[in-house]
């Protein structure tokens, strides 16, 4: 194609004026090995149009959507089944006989007894508190250790 | 359409939908990584692009045109990406740390031309972006480019001269000073 013509074209072609055919006569131009060297930047510019031309996506997409919705679907009604079920079961369980209250009252008993004799046993321990006490009292001993941290200290800067 | 029936609603299956969406699946991907630049996203945004037409298969005879509503729906997906990730970055980035990345990534593509041309319509406007890939690497026309974009083929047809004039000048500038 005379150079001319191209020259041409590619005016047109930046003003958005071409038309596709045009763009691809510009396009087969540009892909020769050689082009005049004043145009060799288009070259680059079609050359990279033309590569991204090839790009393929090539991840696979999952539509097995509907089958979701089928799993889904049923684990709602599962959800369903196990709360009725639950509704219904549960005034059995809920109705007290007197037997069971005979029981409650038994046990509740038994447990007063257990706690009762428990804080008497707590209060008995109670005067091991007066070793904590006397813990305290002996605490002026440590005194002793501060003249000697005195003494100490004396010494250091005195050898330097 | 012709076998539009009321009473009984037409059931697309996988093949048929296959056989709609495979022929452009490839130009939603071009276009969501011309915007999104990562391959991953732009993987993930097809993705998503098109489990969106799978839902509304039911819905799809009515559209004249899919794959035309499918590049319209990849840009507004993308934007909307585009959008709450800068919304993201501004708190997070700091902006010398993304001079320094810039300056090596330029170094680092030094030596390839082509990369250059990415690089160039990367910094281009959203919109110049869209309608250099629509028309200089899909090849749809201006009409097309014009409903998918939702401007008119006016406004088409200047984004894409300011593009190109663009391209063409910041890389004959790369090309004389900034690399050598």
């Amino acid at each position: 194609m005379v150079l001319n013509n191209i020259e041409q074209l590619l005016e047109k072609y930046e003003d958005g004026l071409t038309t596709l055919k045009e763009e691809a006569q510009l396009k087969d131009y540009f892909k020769q090995e050689t082009v005049a060297p004043h145009l060799e930047h288009y070259k680059v510019i079609f050359g990279y149009y033309i590569a991204n031309q090839q790009e393929t996506f090539t991840k696979n997409v999952p539509l097995n959507a509907k089958n979701n919705y089928k799993i889904k679907w049923l684990s709602v009604a599962a959800v369903a089944v196990l709360m009725v079920g639950i509704y219904f079961n549960r005034p059995k369980e809920d109705t007290i006989t007197e037997a069971d209250r005979l029981a409650y009252n038994q046990a509740k008993s038994y447990l007063e007894l257990v706690s009762r004799t428990f804080n008497k046993g707590t209060a008995q321990v109670h005067y091991l508190g007066a070793i904590n006490k006397a813990g305290t009292q002996v605490d002026y001993l440590k005194e002793m250790e501060n003249p000697v941290g005195r003494i100490l200290n004396n010494n250091k800067p005195q050898k330097q | 359409m012709a076998r539009r029936n009321r009473n009984q609603p037409t059931k697309m299956t996988q093949t048929e939908f296959l056989n709609i969406v495979m022929p452009f699946k490839d130009k939603v991907f071009r276009l969501a990584k011309r915007l999104l630049v990562s391959r991953e996203e732009a993987e993930d945004a097809t993705q998503e692009v098109i489990l969106k037409l799978w839902k509304n298969k039911a819905k799809m005879e009515q559209y004249k045109n899919v794959e035309a509503f499918s590049m319209t729906m990849t840009k507004n997906f993308c934007l909307d990406k585009l959008k709450s990730k800068q919304a993201q970055n501004l708190k997070i980035v700091h902006s010398n740390y993304q001079d320094h990345n810039v300056a090596l990534q330029k170094q680092i593509e030094v030596n390839d031309s082509l990369k250059w041309v990415a690089k160039i319509i990367e910094d281009l406007p959203e919109q110049q972006k869209m309608v250099v890939q629509l028309r200089d690497i899909e090849q749809y026309d201006n009409d097309e480019i014009a409903k998918m974009l939702d401007m008119n083929p006016t406004a088409v047809r200047v984004a894409l001269s300011r593009a190109r004039k663009a391209i063409r000048e910041k890389l004959t500038s790369t090309h004389n000073y900034g690399v050598k």
